[in-house]
C-alpha cells in the first residue's frame, strides 16, 4: 500500500490518497497505517493520469526514431497513463496482427497503457477500407482509426469509413490536409513563407477538409475526431459543427498552443511539422477554443525523429517534433499561466475528454476511490530551461529545447506502480520489483 | 567585411552604396590588359552548385579567378551529392580540405543559411541563389547596373533615390525578386511587383512595396526600370496561367508596351530569358535593355563580394 500526503485536487482541496493493488482505495484526511510507503506531495498538484489520443511510437519500422519501449518512457516522464498510437509505422497498423503486437509490446514495457490506432485504409494509402472491424475485435481493442500523416482526402473513402466504423462505435480521426493544396507545402501560407522563400501551407487545406468532413459526419451520424487542429478558422468551422449538432471532436498540440511562424526564421527544422507553425492570431483562437471546449483535447503528436533528419536544409527536413515530455509544461505556459483556464480545465482537456474519445471508460473519470490509480503528480511552481536530459525518448527534437517552462512532472503512477519518482522516470527492472 | 553574403534584406543604404563602389573599384580593374589582382591568392574558393546554373557558376569562377583565388568547382550531378550525401556531409569535407569560401547554389530555401550557421565549416558562405529565396549577387549586379546607366562615370557614392521600378511576373518563385526588393528599397527606391494573383505571394504585408496586377497601368505610371522575371513553362502544368500566349498579352514585355514606356526607361532581366514569352526579342535586343550589361557587371560585382567576405582574417 502506499499513500500519498497532502497533494492539492484539480480544483485546489487538498487530500491525502491511499492506492492499493493498482486501485484507489481511500481519499480524505487518511493515517498511515503501518509498513505503508509514503509520498509527501505538500505543493503538488495531483490530476488524473495524462491521455494522450496521438503519439507515435514509430514500432514496428523506424526504430531508430523510437520504440514502444522508450516511447512509453517519454510518455511517463510526461505524465501520461494512456497514449494512443499512430499507425503510420512499417508496416503500416492495419491489420489485427500489427495492433496486437503494439498492444503487446506496450503492455511489456509496462509504463503507460499502449492503445493502438488502426489505419482507416490498407496501407494507409486512401483507397481501400482497413479491416475496421478486425482490429477493434482484436485483443488490441481498436477504437479510433486514423490514416494520420496523409489525410483521408477521398471524399467517398471518408465516408465509406464514417459508416463502416459505426459497427463497433469507432472513431475516424482525420488528419485533415488537402494534398492537392499541399503539394510540396514547407511552412504556414503568410508572410513569413513570403519572406523566406518556402512553399506556402494555407489554412484552407486543412479547413476545406474539417468543413467537409462534417457534413460527411453529420449526413453518417458517425464519429469524427480532428487531429491536430491548427487554425482559426478550423475553430470556427468546429465551432459551427458543434452547433448543428454533428458528432465530432477536435484536438490540439501543445506546440500549436505556443509557438508561430516566426520560429522558422532561422530555417531550424526543428520547428518544421505537420501541420505547420501558424501565426499568433491563430494560436490566441486555439487557446480560446481550448479555454471554451470548442477544442475538447489536448494531443501532443509526438513526432520522434534521429538526429540526421532533422540536421539539414529545411526543405530536407522531416516534419514533426516530439512533445510527450514537455506537453504539460506547455499547457500550463500556454493557457494556465496566462489565466486562461484553471487545473480541472486542464485536466479535463488533457486526461478525462481524450480518455472518453478514446474508449477508455476506466480512465475518464475524477480521482475517486475505486478507479485505477493513474495519476500524476505535478510542481507548478517549478521552472528550468529544457534541455536534452529532461528529455526521457529516443529522440531530442524538442522545439523548447533551450526555453524556459514552468512545471516539472514529478511522478507519474501507472496502475499503482510508480513510473516516475522525483522527476527521474524509473527502469524497467524497478517497474516489476514494485516500489 | 562581412562573413557571409545570405541576404540583401537588412543591408543599410550605406553598406549597399559601399559594396557597388567597390564593385566600381572592381570594374575598373577589367578595364585594364591585365585583369588579375593578387587579392585572394592563397584562398581556396569553392562553387558548390546543387543546381545547374552555367552562367551564375561561371561568373563566380571568373571572379573569383580573376582575385586569384584557387577555384573549384564542385557539381552536384555525378557527385557523392546525388548518391545521397547530405549537405552537412559535404560541407564538412570541404572544411576538412580547407575550403575559406563556399560559394553555393542550391534548390531549398535557407541552404546558404543552414550552411553559414550550422557550424560544420568556418568558410565564408556567398548565397548563389537558394530555392525561391534570394538571390543577393543578382539584385547586386542589378542596382549596379541601374546606378551605371543613371549617373555613369559619377555612380560612386550615389544610392538609387527616387528611382521607380517594376518587377513583373512569377514573383512567387523568384529569389532575384526577393533580393531585388530589399536591396532597390535600402537604396531609396521604390518598387511595385506586378504579375497575376497565382504568382504573386499570398502575404506580402510585411514587404516595403506596392502590389498590382495590371501590367498596362503600371507602364502607364512611367517607371525608371521594368525588371522582367523568367517564367518557367511548367508553371502552365500546374495552373498558374493557362498558357503561354496569354501570359504574354498580360505580363509579356511587348514592343508595344515598351514603346509606351517614357524614353529613359530601363528593361533589365536576369537571364536566361524566354523571348516571345515574358520579353518580346525586339526589346531585349533594344538600346533601353540592360540585358548584357548586367551579365558583364555581374563578374565586378563577384569580385566585390567575394573581397569582401573573403579579405582578411576571418574569425
Amino acid at each position: 500500500m502506499t499513500l500519498i500526503t497532502g497533494a492539492a485536487l484539480a480544483d485546489g482541496t487538498s487530500t491525502d490518497l491511499r492506492v492499493a493493488d493498482g486501485t484507489v482505495v481511500g481519499l480524505g484526511r487518511l493515517t498511515r497505517e503501518p509498513g505503508e510507503r509514503v509520498l509527501d506531495a505538500d505543493g503538488l498538484l495531483l490530476l488524473t493520469g495524462l491521455v494522450d489520443l496521438h503519439t507515435h511510437l514509430r514500432q514496428p519500422g523506424g526504430e531508430g526514431a523510437e520504440t514502444v519501449l522508450t516511447g512509453s518512457r517519454a510518455a511517463a516522464a510526461g505524465g501520461y497513463t494512456a497514449v494512443h498510437a499512430m499507425p503510420n509505422t512499417v508496416p503500416a497498423a492495419d491489420t489485427a496482427g500489427v495492433v496486437e503486437q503494439v498492444a503487446a509490446l506496450g503492455e511489456e514495457a509496462g509504463y503507460v497503457d499502449v492503445r493502438p490506432v488502426g489505419a482507416v485504409s490498407k496501407g494507409r494509402e486512401g483507397r481501400e477500407l482497413a479491416e475496421l472491424v478486425s482490429m477493434a475485435r482484436s485483443r488490441a481493442r481498436v477504437r479510433l482509426f486514423s490514416d494520420d500523416g496523409s489525410c483521408v482526402a477521398d471524399p467517398l473513402l471518408m465516408r465509406r469509413a464514417l459508416e463502416y466504423a459505426r459497427i463497433v462505435d469507432g472513431v475516424i480521426a482525420q488528419h485533415a490536409e488537402e494534398p492537392r493544396l499541399t503539394a510540396g507545402a514547407q511552412l504556414h501560407e503568410g508572410a513569413v513563407a513570403a519572406d523566406l522563400g518556402l512553399k506556402g501551407w494555407p489554412a484552407v487545406a486543412e479547413e476545406a477538409i474539417i468543413a467537409r468532413d462534417a457534413l460527411l459526419a453529420e449526413s453518417t451520424g458517425a464519429r469524427l475526431h480532428v487531429c491536430h487542429v491548427s487554425t482559426a478558422g478550423s475553430v470556427d468551422v468546429r465551432r459551427w459543427a458543434k452547433a448543428r449538432g454533428v458528432r465530432i471532436t477536435a484536438e490540439v498540440t501543445p506546440h500549436h498552443l505556443w509557438l508561430t511562424d516566426e520560429a522558422a526564421r532561422g530555417y531550424d527544422p526543428r520547428f518544421k511539422v505537420n501541420p505547420p507553425l501558424r501565426t499568433d492570431d491563430d494560436v490566441q483562437a486555439l487557446r480560446a477554443a481550448l479555454a471554451d471546449g470548442t477544442i475538447d483535447a489536448v494531443a501532443t503528436d509526438h513526432a520522434p525523429h534521429p538526429a540526421e533528419a532533422k540536421r539539414s536544409e529545411w526543405s530536407a527536413a522531416a516534419m514533426g517534433m516530439v512533445g510527450l515530455e514537455t506537453a504539460v509544461l506547455v499547457v500550463q505556459a500556454a493557457v494556465v499561466d496566462t489565466g486562461l483556464m484553471g487545473w480541472p480545465e486542464v485536466e479535463l482537456a488533457m486526461s478525462r475528454r481524450p480518455a472518453a474519445i478514446g474508449g477508455l471508460t476506466g480512465a475518464a473519470q475524477a480521482v475517486q476511490v475505486g478507479r485505477p490509480a493513474d495519476l500524476v503528480l505535478l510542481d507548478p511552481s517549478h521552472r528550468r530551461v529544457l534541455d536534452t536530459t529532461h528529455l526521457a525518448g529516443r529522440s531530442t527534437n524538442s522545439p523548447f529545447l533551450g526555453r524556459s517552462l514552468p512545471g516539472r512532472v514529478v511522478a507519474t503512477l501507472f496502475r499503482g506502480v510508480p513510473t516516475v519518482l522525483d522527476g527521474a522516470v524509473r527502469a524497467p527492472e524497478e517497474l516489476t520489483a514494485g516500489w | 567585411m562581412s562573413d557571409h553574403l545570405l541576404t540583401t534584406r537588412g543591408f543599410t543604404r550605406d553598406a549597399a552604396v559601399r559594396l557597388l563602389d567597390l564593385a566600381e573599384d572592381m570594374a575598373d580593374t577589367q578595364q585594364r590588359q591585365v585583369k588579375k589582382l593578387p587579392t585572394l591568392r592563397g584562398t581556396t574558393v569553392v562553387n558548390l552548385f546543387f543546381e545547374d546554373s552555367t552562367r551564375t557558376r561561371i561568373s563566380f569562377e571568373v571572379a573569383a579567378k580573376r582575385l586569384s583565388a584557387d577555384v573549384i568547382t564542385f557539381s552536384a550531378k555525378g557527385s557523392s551529392v546525388s548518391k545521397g550525401e547530405s549537405l552537412q556531409d559535404t560541407a564538412q569535407t570541404l572544411q576538412a580540405m580547407g575550403a575559406d569560401g563556399i560559394v553555393m547554389r542550391h534548390p531549398s530555401s535557407g541552404a546558404a543559411h543552414v550552411l553559414a550557421t550550422s557550424g560544420w565549416t568556418r568558410a565564408g558562405v556567398v548565397n548563389a541563389g537558394d530555392g525561391t529565396h534570394e538571390h543577393p549577387t543578382q539584385a547586386l549586379l542589378d542596382a549596379f547596373t541601374i546606378r551605371r546607366r543613371r549617373d555613369g562615370d559619377d555612380s560612386r557614392g550615389r544610392d538609387l533615390a527616387g528611382l521607380r521600378v517594376v518587377i513583373v511576373g512569377d514573383v512567387l518563385h523568384s529569389r532575384v525578386a526577393r533580393s531585388n526588393l530589399w536591396l532597390l528599397t535600402a537604396l531609396g527606391a521604390s518598387v511595385r511587383l506586378v504579375g497575376p494573383p497565382t504568382l504573386l505571394p499570398a502575404h506580402v504585408e510585411g514587404w516595403p512595396v506596392t502590389t498590382g496586377i495590371d501590367l498596362d497601368e503600371a507602364i502607364a505610371d512611367g517607371p525608371d526600370v521594368v525588371m522582367m522575371l523568367r517564367v518557367q513553362r511548367e508553371r502552365m502544368t500546374e495552373a498558374f496561367f493557362p498558357s503561354a500566349r496569354e501570359y504574354a498579352r498580360l505580363y509579356g514585355l511587348s514592343v508595344a508596351r515598351a514603346d509606351a514606356l517614357p524614353s529613359t526607361s530601363l528593361v533589365m532581366h536576369p537571364g536566361p530569358m524566354n523571348r516571345g514569352l515574358e520579353i518580346a526579342g525586339a526589346v531585349a535586343d533594344s538600346p533601353r535593355s540592360t540585358v548584357l550589361e548586367q551579365v558583364q557587371n555581374g563578374v565586378a560585382v563577384r569580385m566585390a563580394v567575394l573581397y569582401d567576405v573573403l579579405a582578411g582574417e576571418r574569425a
